[in-house]
C-alpha cells in the first residue's frame, strides 16, 4: 500500500498557484521531497496533514483520505515543522512529554516514550535543562523528539537539515536514516538540497514551482551509465590516442577519459593498452548517473514517462534565479567533480540544485 | 550512574491512544497550571501567587471584623467582592492572560498541536476553560473565605443584663443563597474577563505588549464609562448612567448579578429596568461568544503558518 497517494492535487492561493494538477504516489521508506524554497513542499505537508483543505484533486495518507479522515490520519503522523517551534521557558522532557499527551498518550507511558525517544535522538542530561539555551542542534534535535514521541507510522519532516553546520548535518541525516531503518517508521523528508536527500531517500519526489518534475526511486536516478571513467597518472593523451584507433569512442574530461561501453571487450582493450603503455591505472569505474543530472536540459534516459521541462529555468532560485553550482563538487560517493568543460550535454549545470555543500 | 547509556533499540508503542477527549483534558490542565505559574520556573510563580494572596487579604480582614463587631455589615457583600478588587483582578488577567494567549503563538508552538489529533476548536476550548477556571478560582476562594467566615460566626447565645442585643446576624440559609449567587457571579465574570484578556493577548504575542494591551482595555473602558456616568448623574439622567455600565467589564457583570442574580448594585448605576438586565445579560453572552470566534480564526490562522 502507498503511504502518500495524490491525485491531481491542486492548491492556489490568491495570486498563487502553490501546487498544479500534483499526482504521485510512494511507498513506505524514507522518501525525499525536494524543491526549491517556494516550491510549495511545505504546502504539501500541510495538506497532507488535513490542515489545508485542497483547491482541487486527492490524496490519501497511509490509506486515508486527506479530507474525510485527517484525525485518523494525524493520529498516525509526526510533524517536524520547518521553524522554530519550541517554548524556551520548558525542559525538552517536560514538552516531549506534554506533547505525547497531546497526542493521547497516558501520562505513564508518555514519560516513558519521551525519555525513550529524546535518548534515540541524542539527547541525554542537558533534557532537563529549559530549551531556551539550547543549541540549534539541540533544537532540532527535541523538533525531531516531539514527532516521534507517540509512535507514528510516518514522519513528515520539513527541511530537519536546515541552519545545521556539516557535522549536525550528518548527524541529522544518519538519524533519518535511522529512523526508516531501525525505527520502520516511514519518513517524508523535504529539503533543497537534491545531494543531501541522495544519500538517504529510497525515493524522491522532486516538485518545481508547484509541479511534480519526478518521483522515482534513487536506484533508478543512480544507475550505472554505459560509461567508464578512466584515470592515469600520466600519458592520458597517449592513452586516448591508442584506444580511439582500437576503435573505443574516447572523450577526455580533465585528468580523466570517458569511454562508452561497447561490450565486455571494452574492459580488455583499455587493460591492454594501459600495459602496453606501461602507464600506472589509478581508476577505471563504470560512471554512475548523478540525481541532478534530471534539473540538466537532458537525460532522456530517465525519462518515466513525464518530460523534465526543456529549457525552461523555472522558479529554481530563491530570488527567481538559477543557483550557481557551490564549489567544492558533489557529496562523497558522486562521480568525479567536473569542470565547466564538461562534454555531454546531461552534465551542463542548467539552473541545477547545490548538492550537500554548505547551504549558506 | 554510569556513564554509558546502553542502547536497547528502539521499541515501538503499542499501548492504548486516548484520542480527543483526554488530550483536551490534557490541554486543560496544562494551561491552568501555566496560569498559575505551576510546572514553570519559580519566578512565573511570583505574580500569581501574590495577586490570589493580595486577593485574599480583604476577606481575611472582614471575617476578623465580623467575628469582633458581630457587626453584619462588616461583612463584603459575596457579589461586591470583584468590584471592589477589580484593580487587583484586572492585573491578575493582564500578567496571566499573556501566558496562556501569547505564549504558544510567540514561540509558534501552535501547528504542533494541530498536527496531532486535537481539532482547533478543542484547542480554545481547552485555554478559554483553563483561563476561566484560573479567574474563577481567584474570585471565588476569597468569596468562599467570607461565607465559612460568616457561618463560624454567630450571636453569642447569652446576652449580658444591662447591654443592648446584638445586631441580628442573616440566617444560614440566606447566607447560602447569597453565596451560591456569588459563586455563579464568579462565573461569569470569569467568562467575560477571560474573553476580554485571552482576545487581546492573542493579538500581542509579545508579552509586555500584551499585558500592557489588557491593562489598557480595562482602564480607558472604566474611565470612559466613569465620566459619561458622572456628566450623566450630575444631569440626573440615571438611564443614560445605568447604560453606560454596558461599556466596562466589571459594571457590565454586575448589571446582571444585579438584575438577574438578585444582588445588590456595586456599581455607580445599575442597568434601568427589566430590560435592562436582558440587555446586559445579552452582551455578556456576545463578549463570550465572539471571545471564543475571534481566538479560534486567530489559532487556526497561526497552526497554518
Amino acid at each position: 500500500m502507498p503511504i502518500i497517494a495524490t491525485q491531481g492535487l491542486t492548491m492556489r492561493f490568491p495570486g498563487v498557484t502553490a501546487l498544479d494538477a500534483l499526482t504521485f504516489g510512494v511507498e513506505p521508506g524514507v522518501v525525499g521531497l525536494v524543491g526549491a524554497n517556494g516550491a510549495g513542499k511545505s504546502t504539501l505537508i500541510k495538506i497532507l496533514l488535513g490542515l489545508l483543505p485542497p483547491t482541487s484533486g486527492q490524496a490519501a495518507v497511509l490509506g486515508f483520505d486527506i479530507a474525510r479522515d485527517g484525525g485518523r490520519i494525524r493520529e498516525q503522523v509526526g510533524y517536524m515543522p520547518e521553524h522554530e517551534c519550541l517554548p524556551p521557558d520548558m525542559s525538552a522532557t517536560e514538552f516531549v512529554v506534554h506533547m505525547a499527551r497531546m497526542s493521547g498518550l497516558p501520562a505513564t507511558a508518555a514519560r516513558e516514550r519521551a525519555a525513550d525517544t529524546l535518548r534515540h535522538v541524542g539527547l541525554y542530561e542537558e533534557r532537563y535543562r529549559p530549551i531556551g539555551g539550547y543549541s540549534t542542534g539541540m533544537r532540532q534535535r527535541v523538533k525531531l523528539a516531539q514527532s516521534l514521541v507517540h509512535d507514528p507510522q510516518l514522519v513528515f519532516l520539513d527541511e530537519p537539515t536546515n541552519g545545521l553546520d556539516p557535522a549536525g548535518r550528518d548527524e541529522m541525516l544518519a538519524l533519518i536514516r535511522r529512523i526508516g531503518a531501525e525505527f520502520g517508521i516511514s519518513v517524508l523528508v523535504t529539503s533543497h538540497m537534491l545531494g543531501e536527500l541522495e544519500r538517504i531517500c529510497e525515493h524522491v519526489v522532486i516538485i518545481d514551482g508547484g509541479r511534480l518534475l519526478r518521483s522515482q526511486a534513487v536506484a533508478t536516478f543512480t544507475e550505472a551509465s554505459g560509461v567508464l571513467t578512466v584515470e592515469v597518472d600520466e600519458g592520458t593523451d597517449k592513452l586516448g590516442v591508442r584506444l580511439a584507433q582500437a576503435g573505443l569512442s574516447v572523450r577526455p574530461e580533465g585528468r580523466f577519459l570517458l569511454i562508452d561501453i561497447a561490450g565486455e571487450g571494452t574492459f580488455d582493450i583499455i587493460r591492454d593498452a594501459v600495459a602496453e603503455l606501461e602507464l600506472s591505472l589509478i581508476r577505471m569505474e563504470q560512471r554512475r548517473h548523478h540525481i541532478e543530472e534530471i534539473f540538466a536540459a537532458g537525460g532522456p534516459d530517465l525519462a518515466d514517462g513525464q518530460p523534465p521541462p526543456l529549457g525552461q529555468p523555472g522558479p529554481l532560485g530563491d530570488a527567481g534565479q538559477p543557483r550557481p553550482p557551490l564549489p567544492g563538487g558533489p557529496p562523497m560517493g558522486g562521480p568525479p567533480p567536473r569542470g565547466p568543460q564538461d562534454g555531454p550535454p546531461q552534465q551542463t549545470y542548467g539552473g541545477t540544485y547545490p548538492t550537500g555543500g554548505p547551504d549558506r | 550512574m554510569t556513564s554509558t547509556i546502553h542502547d536497547i533499540g528502539y521499541r515501538h508503542y503499542d499501548g492504548p491512544r486516548l484520542g480527543r477527549a483526554y488530550a483536551l483534558r490534557s490541554l486543560f490542565v496544562h494551561n491552568l497550571r501555566a496560569a498559575y505559574g505551576l510546572g514553570r520556573p519559580a519566578k512565573t510563580k511570583v505574580m500569581p501567587f501574590l495577586l490570589f494572596g493580595a486577593m485574599l487579604l480583604p476577606a481575611v480582614g472582614s471575617v476578623a471584623a465580623l467575628a469582633l463587631t458581630k457587626e453584619p455589615s462588616a461583612l463584603i457583600r459575596y457579589s461586591a467582592y470583584a468590584v471592589f478588587l477589580q484593580p487587583l483582578i484586572a492585573i491578575f488577567l493582564a500578567t496571566q492572560a499573556p501566558v496562556i494567549a501569547s505564549r504558544e503563538l510567540r514561540f509558534h508552538v501552535v501547528p504542533l498541536y494541530f498536527s496531532r489529533p486535537l481539532g482547533r476548536f478543542d484547542y480554545v476550548l481547552a485555554k478559554y476553560g483553563a483561563f476561566t477556571t484560573a479567574l474563577f478560582i481567584l474570585l471565588a476562594t476569597p468569596v468562599t473565605l467570607l461565607y465559612a467566615g460568616a457561618l463560624a460566626t454567630r450571636e453569642p447565645k447569652k446576652v449580658q443584663a444591662g447591654e443592648p442585643p446584638p445586631p441580628k446576624l442573616p440566617s444560614i440559609g440566606e447566607h447560602t443563597v447569597h453565596y451560591l449567587g456569588g459563586l455563579v457571579g464568579c462565573v461569569l465574570f470569569a467568562l467575560v474577563l477571560a474573553g476580554i484578556g485571552l482576545v487581546v493577548a492573542a493579538f500581542t504575542p509579545k508579552r509586555g505588549f500584551g499585558v500592557a494591551g489588557v491593562i489598557a482595555v480595562y482602564l480607558v473602558s472604566l474611565t470612559t464609562v466613569t465620566i459619561v456616568q458622572g456628566i450623566a448623574e450630575s444631569q440626573t439622567n440615571y438611564t443614560v448612567s445605568g447604560w453606560a455600565g454596558l461599556f466596562t467589564p466589571f459594571y457590565l457583570v454586575d448589571g446582571v448579578q444585579v438584575k438577574l442574580l438578585g444582588a445588590q448594585s456595586s456599581t455607580p448605576q445599575p442597568p434601568p429596568g427589566a430590560t435592562g438586565g436582558l440587555v446586559f445579560a445579552l452582551v455578556c453572552a456576545g463578549v463570550i461568544l465572539a471571545s471564543v470566534g475571534i481566538l479560534y480564526a486567530r489559532f487556526r490562522k497561526a497552526g497554518l503558518q
